[in-house]
């Protein structure tokens, strides 16, 4: 019976290649772009103020309302911390993964690895509120700032519009560090792998060409590993504009996108605005994508 | 070409690997213009002391001198030699003539000029018009080409080859191994070639390096290499050779001695005259491998060992000599064509 049915599917390769890409490829279209598709669907429908309830007319006008002064603010502030997050991230994150990587032998490189890996096992939550305790009046930070005698510079910082706060666990500040922690292993995995996959001879050859060692890491290295900090900024870009939890913990009471979908589709019931908001991240990620690809960081894949 | 001059010299040359020792205080001197082979099995120390000279490994102790300058302790970008790597090592993200002008590129040479220079390697290597392809795009033998152009463009004092023909099927390898001969003529640059391919270093080398444990075994022309092997690992191999010692060498050559003896050398099917200077010696054929151009035989002396035989198919068809098979045989050879083995 086994024999038989081995012997059926060796001889019909494509239909066990149905079979196998058959349910993954259900789910992506059912699950995951079928709910794309009625985001985009219902971000074309508006709420009735009057009634209440959900016109199912096609119109543009909640993409209009996405334009007011005060939403048009919440989008950029969210992307504005994404690019922030990223740009940081990928500066932190491509010195640790090259060291990963390149440099260091294999113990320090598996403990490296735990390292990055082990934050990841306890819970996002736990991890958020954590820092809200260290960034708090009372907490470690401040603490730090108060022995060396630079609370002056803390003031300062925390003064600063659009930038500080009441204390660094209740202000934009405060949410670009706890983003930038959080999200930081997704940001070194990608750069990591891809330096793994840059071969040493290619550095060698390029040494070999009269190319001193920065030249090569600028010529050689850097351009090779591009889809690697892509890939990674995919990742801290997209993964800063949905999260509501952050700001909603540790910022002041400005609106994030993530934040501003939450209410709209809860408590006010205006999921056509809520999914209006959630098209612009998407819509960035593909402009995003195209200039990348544009600036050649896919060529070396 | 030889003219005195040293390109490259070894001054007692380790490289150690924990307890390995790749290299083993090696003395070498390569002379100014002619092409060296370094010849080995696979981890014999060649390639360690290619990356040596190149400058991507650094010797445990030992100097190295690189036309008279030391360059023990010189970075691979302040050495004035260039390498073809054994993977070709192209830059997948740039196109050919950047990948060819690279060097050009990093010594600031002004773009016009380096387009030009460029544009020369590309008739040199006769692949014109391929320089905005990427290296994906081209085979296994043209971008050999690149790899090579990429190295001369810079002209080096040396040029670095680490078993560059060693991807290449056996019709494109035998053609590049031609061309690379005659492209290191017409540029006249020292060319050091690693290879496990003793065929090859017999028909490209000046001279060769015979390398095994990290050490250097014999150092020769290709002519001194084949018929004067200096060590039975050299007599074994760099061609096939039968090895005559013990009783065997007391009974045929009078001495208990190593010899060696290489099989074409011995007369199987039309013998030689006995008499001074002939060595008989008895034996059954064993085996018979017929492969068209010649024959191996496996003959089993009456004294004891075996010899192994080869033979042009000159007069003789595959029925006659697969009938040898089993048969008592008189082997024939000129005692001058035994060689003393030193150990």
């Amino acid at each position: 019976m086994f024999k038989f049915l081995s012997t059926y599917l060796y001889l019909r390769p494509k239909l066990v290649l149905g079979l196998l890409l058959g349910p993954p490829m259900i789910y992506m279209a059912v699950v995951y772009l079928g709910s794309l598709a009625s985001l985009l669907v219902n971000s074309f429908y508006k709420l009735d103020s009057f009634t209440g309830l959900i016109d199912r007319q096609f119109t543009l006008e909640t993409y209009a309302q996405l334009f007011q002064r005060s939403n048009l603010d919440i989008l950029i502030r969210t992307t504005t911390m994404a690019a922030a997050v990223t740009i940081t991230d990928a500066l932190i994150a491509f010195p640790l993964a090259y060291t990963i990587a390149k440099v260091a032998g294999k113990r320090a490189k598996s403990f490296l690895y735990l390292a990055v890996m082990l934050p990841l096992w306890s819970s996002y939550l736990i991890r958020v509120y954590a820092w809200k305790l260290i960034l708090s009046k009372e907490g470690i930070i401040s603490w730090l700032f108060n022995l060396v005698g630079l609370n002056p510079l803390l003031d300062w910082i925390l003064s600063l519009p659009n930038i500080g706060g009441s204390s660094l666990a209740l202000s934009p500040i405060g949410v670009f560090i706890v983003f930038c922690y959080i999200w930081l292993p997704y940001m070194i995995l990608p750069i990591q792998a891809a330096l793994e996959r840059v071969s040493g001879t290619l550095e060698e050859a390029s040494s070999d060409l009269g190319a001193k060692t920065t030249q090569t890491f600028f010529n050689i290295t850097l351009p090779l590993s591009m889809p690697g900090v892509i890939a990674g900024s995919i990742f801290t870009f997209s993964l800063t504009l949905g999260d509501f939890i952050v700001p909603l913990s540790l910022g002041n009471s400005k609106y994030f996108i993530g934040q501003a979908v939450y209410s709209h589709q809860g408590t006010s019931g205006n999921v056509p605005l809520a999914a209006a908001f959630t098209m612009g991240p998407v819509l960035i990620m593909v402009i995003y994508l195209l200039i990348a690809r544009r600036m050649g960081a896919f060529d070396a894949l | 070409m030889a003219n005195g001059i040293t390109a490259v010299s070894f001054e007692k040359v380790s490289r150690s690997f924990g307890e390995i020792k790749a290299v083993d205080q090696v003395d070498l001197e390569i002379r100014d213009g002619e092409f060296f082979s370094l010849l080995g099995p696979s981890g014999s120390g060649k390639t360690t002391s290619l990356r040596l000279i190149a400058g991507f490994d650094r010797q445990t102790s030992g100097s190295i001198h690189l036309y008279g300058q030391d360059v023990s302790d010189l970075p691979p970008y302040e050495r004035d030699v260039n390498t073809v790597f054994q993977d070709y090592a192209l830059f997948p993200h740039m196109n050919i003539a950047d990948n060819i002008g690279y060097g050009l590129m990093i010594k600031k040479v002004p773009r016009h000029e380096r387009d030009n220079k460029v544009e020369e390697m590309l008739n040199l290597i006769q692949l014109q018009g391929v320089g905005s392809r990427k290296p994906s795009q081209l085979s296994g033998g043209q971008r050999q080409r690149v790899a090579l152009a990429r190295a001369l463009i810079n002209n080096p004092k040396v040029l670095l080859l680490d078993e560059p023909l060693g991807a290449l099927d056996l019709k494109l390898r035998q053609q590049m191994q031609v061309e690379l001969k005659s492209l290191q003529k017409r540029v006249g640059i020292t060319f050091i070639f690693v290879t496990h391919d003793q065929e090859e270093a017999l028909t490209m080398s000046d001279r060769i390096a015979v390398f095994n444990k990290g050490k250097i075994e014999q150092v020769g022309s290709p002519a001194e290499i084949y018929e004067h092997p200096s060590t039975s690992f050299v007599a074994g191999f760099v061609g096939v050779s039968n090895l005559i010692k013990g009783q065997v060498s007391l009974r045929l050559a009078g001495t208990d001695a190593t010899y060696s003896i290489r099989p074409e050398k011995i007369h199987l099917t039309n013998p030689l005259q006995a008499g001074q200077g002939v060595v008989i010696a008895n034996g059954s054929v064993r085996d018979v491998v017929y492969l068209g151009l010649y024959t191996r035989y496996l003959v089993e002396l009456e004294d004891g060992g075996d010899l192994v035989v080869v033979e042009q198919n000159l007069h003789t068809t595959s029925m006659d000599v697969l009938a040898l098979k089993g048969k008592k045989v008189s082997l024939s050879w000129k005692k001058e064509h035994m060689r003393l083995i030193g150990d």
